[in-house]
């Protein structure tokens, strides 16, 4: 494959080492000639001088024949541009870098799918480690049934809402509502969730990733 | 007309204080605030000292009631970055962009902006002054 990374910083630079391992042809951009430098010690011809939101710059880079373009800058403004010359230039695939989290909805809103963010890798990365932080298994029951606490957290999509509303998965029932001052009651139709609640729950092993998008909501949704 | 217009340059200014004077309800961006001196005396319009491509700034001030968006900082990639916000995300009915290098203008407005290159638009009138010249010596 034929892969340009706009973009010569430590995540150009470390990007185009592993994929020039992996035996692709790869050429870095990079505006700053000190940094070219910098670049070519280590990875000798394959760095180029030039600004990659020039598209004469793409062009020299042959960038018509390119199978991926990566943008990779610490500006996001540059990556979108970089990524739509790109795309303008006939290449089928373009991965953007993104500094602020709050301006991945202009990318996927630009049709720049595959985009990838520091910021939400190290919330994802948190997320998979302590899956069930806010889930704790008090009893596995018979059949694949299993006794829950969860502690509804403020911005939990069923705070405010009564428990006749709640949309749980199939074979799920909340049991038992605690409030934070460790009063249980035993909830009713109309009994009231509010943020700080834990809720005992009784669901099936299968249903815990629903259960847990109904009761704590999805914790990467940042787009609106 | 509402208009919002960041970048309080030459040409941000120079927007800003016809379309006041003409009696449109302006709004100038700029991430300084000494950019606004170039405003004369008696400006009526609003300025807002943030930066255009923070949609939470482009909020705070009236984005979504703008009935035009004009994108001239000093900045092409800038320029485009904050269009594409007011049109896609804020779905304003008329931006403007100024773009400086006549490459990416061309991109750019094949995907559906209204663009404005300087450059080539001066250099056409430039080349346009001195045959014209030639034109009428001879």
């Amino acid at each position: 494959m034929y892969i340009i990374v706009a973009g010569g910083g430590k995540v150009g630079l470390g990007l185009a080492s592993e994929l020039l391992n992996g035996n692709n042809e790869v050429l870095v951009l990079e505006r700053d000639p000190a940094r070219v430098a910098q670049v070519s010690e280590e990875l000798g011809d394959s760095v180029m001088a030039g600004d990659g939101c020039e598209t004469s710059t793409l062009d020299d880079a042959g960038v018509a024949r390119a199978d991926l373009v990566a943008a990779v800058t610490g500006d996001d403004e540059d990556n979108l541009v970089i990524c739509e010359i790109a795309r303008s230039r006939g290449v089928a695939r373009t991965i953007a870098r993104i500094n602020n989290p709050k301006n991945e909805l202009l990318f996927k809103k630009r049709g720049i799918e595959t985009t990838i963010s520091a910021t939400q890798a190290i919330l994802a990365q948190i997320e998979q480690e302590l899956p069930t932080h806010e889930m704790i298994s008090l009893l596995k029951l018979h059949g694949g049934l299993e006794l829950f606490e969860i502690k509804l957290p403020a911005t939990s999509p069923v705070v405010g809402r009564a428990v006749r509303e709640v949309l749980l998965p199939p074979e799920s029932l909340i049991a038992l509502v605690v409030d934070p001052g460790g009063s249980p009651r035993l909830p009713g139709g109309d009994t009231r969730l509010n943020g700080g609640d834990s809720l005992v729950v009784v669901t099936h092993r299968e249903s815990l990733d629903m259960l847990r998008e109904a009761l704590i909501g999805s914790t990467h949704g940042l787009d609106t | 007309m509402k208009v919002m217009i960041m970048g309080c340059g030459r040409l941000g200014a120079q927007i800003a204080m016809t379309l006041d004077s003409e009696g449109h309800d302006v709004t100038v961006m700029d991430t300084s605030a000494a950019a606004f001196r170039r405003l004369r005396e008696g400006f009526g319009g609003t300025t807002v000292i943030g930066n255009g491509m923070d949609g939470p700034a482009l909020e705070r001030a009236g984005i979504r009631e703008v009935d035009a968006f004009f994108a001239v900082t000093q900045g092409d990639n800038r320029n485009y970055f904050a269009s594409q916000m007011a049109k896609q995300v804020y779905h304003v009915s008329r931006v403007l962009c100024r773009i400086y290098d006549p490459g990416r203008e061309r991109i750019f407005r094949e995907l559906g902006l209204e663009t404005f290159s300087p450059t080539s638009m001066g250099a056409h009138v430039m080349v346009e002054m001195l045959l014209g010249s030639r034109e009428e010596a001879k």
